[in-house]
Parts: structure tokens; sequence; C-alpha cells
């Protein structure tokens, strides 16, 4: 949790703000793929643990045995591939380069103990 | 020895620092390659053969790029001429090349690879079991490759290779994967598979394994044992972990690149920073396939499109747009059907809701705030007429339509006169496959031409 000044609250943090940065983009027409740069060790970890493949595949509304997971502490990034729900530019694509999904992770609120220090 | 490979940028058409390409040609390098192309922006440029990017913004970046070689005397190479890599797409990046010659009075050997592919060698190999589907699987018959405008093949190293060999000046791809065009020379030359491979593949978009990613100009040292790589703007940097990182990029795997020919693998690489701007890459390897495959790219026409837009502004409506636009598209079925006599397989209706959820539609999870609501219509039917017409037919409706029948008509806003556009063909990517060849040139063609002063005798 944080403090925020505004509301004067205690509140769960968002992914975001634990972060360096959240990125998604296609891998050809068929995939999205989505990095998360953790920034620290400690980030890592903590989201390393949170993040499991069943977790965020339920976000994307995806059956886990389609969800890629990749960990890569050296880089403190934890990255993740999904064939996409509809193929790049598509009739009912809404995305034509997949770099807004991204933002369901980058969004997503964190439970309360996360950024007690 | 190594090689020493200048990228100037991403792709052709984007832009690049002219003060980093100067600082790029003072180093020396043995050839000059840069992308032009990518399916990044959808599969419109491959179903039409039509460049994303204006003629003249290309022009004026291959004028300098043409200049830059001529001082340095070394090749020119572009992959993926003009975004989709098409036939037509080479031919424009020839003419566009032609007519610099002359204005640049050069006189230049001029190599084309063309990519394309005919539909009937496709169904031959299809049918004899040489042409594998790639995850995730896309279901592919003779019908399918048939009904694709086009159809092109991605050029590894060795073709590009074909390219070089024969000592042109300048080396015009069709589509190629972006790597294959800067592996190509290095490898040809000698030096170390992987580390050409995973080089390429950190320099594929410029400076975006920079900490300045516009700025564009990157150079590439490939030799024996490793790779190094260095921004040329002043104030970019290359970091471990910007060069790391970008491996990760428009990638499904952080560690393997399925390439025709064989796969980078990146597992046991070791990034060292040499210096404040450059990092030293070693580990990397190639593993060779057994039977080489090069990748499919094909567009086949799906329909015709037509946009027609209303904004909502009205607090009610805004609160209440996607049961608004539930109970319109209700209606609008009824109406279509009967005046037009369409059914459900001859057109899609589809109305997306901006300021609600039109990018991520079922996914959002967030509830909208928003002032103002854009209500986005897509038509799509079998042709340009019919969208034309159903259009027309949604238009009062969209316009006027009331959330419940006891109330004043309502009226939105039409940003402008008249509300629908005509988006023209819809293609759609339709191949996700790759084909067996028995030599890499197979599939591929090279033909040389000259360009400049002595053309007209």
């Amino acid at each position: 949790m944080r403090f925020d000044c505004i509301s004067n609250k205690w509140v769960n943090m968002k992914l975001n703000e634990l972060v360096t940065n959240v990125r998604s983009k296609n891998a050809g027409p068929f995939w999205i793929t989505i990095d998360v740069f953790c920034g620290s060790d400690t980030a890592y970890d903590t989201l390393n643990k949170l993040l499991s493949t069943a977790y965020v595949a339920a976000i994307y509304k995806q059956p886990a045995t389609a969800m890629k997971r990749f960990e890569l502490p050296e880089l403190n990034v934890l990255k993740f591939s999904f064939p996409r729900p509809v193929v790049q530019g598509s009739r009912y694509d809404r995305d034509m380069h997949g770099a807004q999904y991204s933002v369901l992770l980058a969004e997503l609120e964190l439970p309360g103990d996360v950024g007690n220090q | 020895m190594a090689t020493r490979v200048l990228v100037p940028s991403g792709v052709l058409g984007l832009g690049f620092d002219r003060q980093a390409l100067a600082r790029g040609v003072a180093m020396n390098p043995d050839i000059i390659c840069i992308d032009g192309g990518s399916t990044d922006s959808g599969p419109f440029s491959l179903g039409t053969s039509t460049s994303k990017y204006s003629r003249a913004g290309c022009k004026a970046e291959w004028a300098d790029l043409m200049k830059a070689r001529h001082q340095l005397q070394v090749p020119l190479l572009i992959g993926s001429c003009g975004t989709c890599g098409a036939d037509d797409m080479v031919d424009w990046m020839f003419q566009i090349t032609e007519e610099l010659a002359l204005e640049l009075g050069q006189t230049l050997k001029v190599a084309l690879l063309y990519s394309e592919q005919n539909t009937d060698s496709i169904v031959d190999k299809l049918h004899t079991g040489q042409c594998h589907a790639l995850e995730p699987v896309i279901e592919l018959d003779e019908k399918t490759i048939r009904n694709c405008s086009h159809i092109v093949a991605l050029a590894g190293a060795e073709q590009i290779q074909s390219a070089i060999e024969s000592g042109a000046d300048i080396i015009l791809a069709g589509r190629a994967t972006d790597t294959a065009a800067i592996c190509a020379m290095p490898i040809m030359r000698g030096e170390h598979v992987g580390a050409a491979w995973h080089g390429a593949k950190i320099a594929e978009c410029g400076a975006l394994c920079s900490t300045n990613p516009i700025s564009g100009v990157i150079l590439l040292d490939i030799d024996q044992h490793g790779f190094t790589v260095q921004p040329m703007a002043v104030d970019a940097r290359c970091t471990a972990h910007s060069v790391s990182a970008h491996m990760l990029y428009e990638n499904s795997d952080p560690n393997l690149l399925y390439e025709p020919g064989g796969t980078l693998d990146v597992t046991q690489a070791q990034y060292e920073q040499l210096d404040d701007r450059s990092v030293r890459v070693t580990g990397s390897t190639w593993h060779e396939a057994e039977k080489y495959t090069v990748k499919l790219e094909a567009a086949c026409r799906t329909g015709f499109q037509c946009s027609i837009i209303a904004v909502l502004r009205d607090k009610r409506y805004v609160n209440n747009a996607q049961l608004w636009v539930d109970q319109l598209s209700a209606f609008l079925k009824t109406e279509i059907h009967n005046s037009l006599q369409l059914t459900d397989n001859d057109y899609s209706l589809e109305f997306r809701l901006i300021g609600v959820n039109s990018v991520l539609g079922d996914l959002e999870n967030k509830p909208s705030d928003a002032t103002e609501v854009g209500v986005l219509g897509i038509i799509t039917a079998n042709s340009n007429e019919l969208t034309e017409e159903l259009a027309k037919l949604i238009n009062p409706f969209l316009l006027h339509y009331p959330l419940s029948q006891n109330e004043s008509l309502p009226t939105f806003s039409f940003p402008y006169s008249p509300a629908h556009s005509q988006r023209g063909e819809l293609y759609e990517f339709c191949m996700n496959h790759v084909i067996e060849l028995e030599h890499p040139m197979d599939a591929f063609r090279l033909h040389i031409k000259q360009v400049g002063q002595h053309e007209a005798q």
C-alpha cells in the first residue's frame, strides 16, 4: 500500500507504480507479447509470485494453456505471450499494434501488502 | 577482422538524425542496411501492394543514404521494400532509385530480389506436404491460397547474400526477415553466425535498442566471437539492459528467434558494458534447421467497409451508451432485413463505443467516466455499393434513435457531411505457414539492372 496525499488515505498500489515499464506489442500478426520490466529484484520477486500463468490468462480471458510465461531474473523481466484473440487487422480487431493490451496489467491493483516497506 | 554494419533507422520513412548518420559514415562501415517494411500496420499494405509511408518521405531519406553510399563506396541494402515487400514495391523502390541516380549524377548497379510467390507453387507445396502450419494454426486450403491477392516469402541470409554477391551497389530486396538484411554480409565474410543474427536482431529497429530511440542510427561490429553495438547520436547510449531487453521486442519468445534455415538462441548470451555508450555481446548460438524453410505472409480480401461516426454528449445518453447501442443494433437488424432482405451472413454491423471500451472490448474492466462517447459504426459487406447503402440506411437512426419511446426525438452530433466514409477493401492475413525449399533461391528471383547516366545510351 501507499499513502495517497490527495485523498488522504492508504490505497493499494497499481502494478505500474511498482515497475519501470509495461509494454505490449504484436509479435507478428498472430501473437501478442507483453513485457513487464520490474526494475528491481524486490519488484521482480513480488510479481513473479503474483503473476502466475493462470492469473494473467484470466485477465486476458485466455485459457491458461495458451499463455506462455517467461521468467528473466537477470533482466528483472516477466514476459507473457499468447495467440491474438483476433488476428491483427481482421474485421473485429480493435488494436492494430496490440500496444494497448499492456494497460490491463499496468493498471492491475496489487494486494494490500505489496509496497509496504 | 570485423564486419561493420551501419543501420540508419528501424525503417525507411520513419526519419533519422542526419548528424548521427554523418558520424556513422565517418566510422567507415562495410555496408549500410535499412529495413523497409513490417506487418505491424496490418494487412492492407500487402493486400494492395502499396507502401504505408509516403513516397516523398522515403525518397528524401533514400537520397541521403545514396549519398552516404556514394561517399563510402560500399553496398546500400534495403529489405522488405515498400512496407510489404511485394514485387510491385521492389519496382517502386527501383523507380525511386532510378530517379535519384539521375538527380545525384550516380551510375549504379542495382540488384532486385523478388520475394512474391505464385499461387500455383504454394498450392503445390500444400499438396506435397511441404507447407507447414506454425502456432497458432490457421487453416489453409487451396481455395484460401487462390483467394490471396499477394503472397510473399520472407527471405533469409542466403537470398540476401546472393544479391550482395552480384556486386551490386544497391540491393532492393522484397520481403525479408528484418534480421536477414543485416546479418547477410557478416555471415558471408565468415563472422560468428550466432553473433551476426543476434546483432541483427538488436539493430533491426535502429536506435530502439538505445536510450534515445528516435535518433535512429546504430553501428554494429560483428566479428568471429561476438558483436559490439553503439548508437551514433551523441546523446544516445546503449546499455547492457537496453540491448538485452531489445531481444524481447515484438518477439513471442525472449530467447529464441526462428529464422529461415535455423534458430537463434540467446539463452547463454553475455552482455558486457564496454564503455558509456557501447555493449559487447558474446555467447549467442545458431542452430541450423534440418530442413530449410521460409515463412509466408499472405493477405486476402474479405470484404469492403464503410464507417460512420456519431458523438453522444447528452449526459443521459452518455451514461446509457451501451444500452442505447444494444437497442439500436437490434432495431437496425430488423430494419436492414426488412428493407434490403439481408441476413447476418450478408453483412456485419458493429458499433464501438469510443470513451467506453472501443480498444479493449469485453476485456475492459473499468467503468467509463467519459463526458462524451463516440459511436463508431463499422459496416462490412461484399461490395462498396452495399456498404454505402447500409450506411445510408443506418444514418437517420444513428442520428435520432431514442432511448425510450416516450421522449422527444434526440439528435446527436455528426462531425461531418456525409456522416459515412468509404473505407474500401478489407484485407486479412490468412497464412501462418512455412514452406520447405530444396535450395534457398528456389522461391526467389534476382534481377540486376544499371541506372544512372549510362542508362540512356
